[in-house]
């Protein structure tokens, strides 16, 4: 399945959800700030990577997923865990490409701040889109690989 | 005060935005990319750098790239909890939880931050 862009899922999401993540997204910001005031600049950069927003979202689209199941008079708990599960694969392979953020950033901050930003969010898009795509590639073959084997033996064995 | 409001407006609305995104892209895999976004990073460092130049944040850059390692393990744990132990998805990840304060607070203690 190719990458696609589809702004009709966003009718799948009520008003409320938006405010949730704005909250829980401003919170995390917040808290970010006092753990560097209180702790010190080392504890509040790891609040940087916190997965506060992960927990929201995950579980929105659980309910998604389960809704729509329900909707067909079918039982969606087990769609809305594999849905979130998805969605969590996805966000380690990102936490990749966010490593590569604070690394980017870290080199770069010395000579230019808006430099440092631009270079660290390419890095991040590029190692994050990477990783995904080699995933998706390394799945695809062993898959090929698997249904290869089976059918071979299905020749040898019928 | 001032600073704190700006800190929550500032990482709302970039986290909202990356969100928004996030909803609107498939495969859900590759939507779950913006699920590790450095929007609160954004919001952080934009205000750090101007509040305290560029040291300060360099410092916490640098142990940002600890809590992206923790982030992965989260992750990873969040996975085994949904599909190994068919946890809910809101159980799953406030228990998986424990695991990034651990592998975050656990880099620091061993690695230590920027002399």
């Amino acid at each position: 399945m190719p990458v696609k862009l589809s702004p009709s899922a966003l009718k799948q999401t009520r008003w409320y959800e938006y405010g949730v993540r704005f909250l829980l997204g401003g919170l995390a910001t917040v808290l970010a700030g006092i753990a560097s005031t209180c702790f010190g600049v080392a504890v509040g950069g790891l609040f940087l990577a916190l997965p506060a927003i992960f927990c929201a979202s995950a579980t929105l689209i659980d309910s998604h997923e389960r809704r729509a199941k329900e909707k067909a008079g079918l039982s969606g708990r087990r769609r809305g865990q594999q849905a979130a599960a998805l969605d969590a694969a996805g966000a380690g392979l990102g936490s990749i490409g966010l490593a590569a953020f604070a690394s980017v950033f870290y080199v770069m901050i010395s000579t230019t701040a808006i430099g440092a930003f631009a270079a660290a969010i390419l890095a991040w898009t590029a190692v994050s889109v990477s990783a995904w795509w080699l995933r998706r590639k390394l799945r695809m073959t062993s898959h090929a690989e698997r249904l290869g084997r089976s059918a071979r033996r299905r020749n040898f064995f019928p | 005060m001032t600073e704190y409001l700006l800190r929550f407006v500032a990482g709302g609305l970039i986290v909202s935005a990356f969100a928004i995104l996030g909803d609107m892209l498939r495969p859900k895999s590759f939507a779950g990319l913006l699920g590790a976004a450095p929007s609160v990073a954004l919001a952080t460092l934009s205000i750090a750098v101007v509040q305290h130049g560029p040291r300060y944040v360099a410092a916490e850059s640098w142990t940002m790239i600890y809590g992206a390692i923790a982030l992965a393990c989260y992750s990873l744990a969040v996975c085994h909890l949904l599909m190994r132990f068919h946890l809910a998805a809101l159980p799953a990840t406030v228990v998986a939880f424990i695991v990034w304060l651990v592998v975050a607070f656990g880099l620091l203690a061993g690695f230590g931050g920027v002399a």
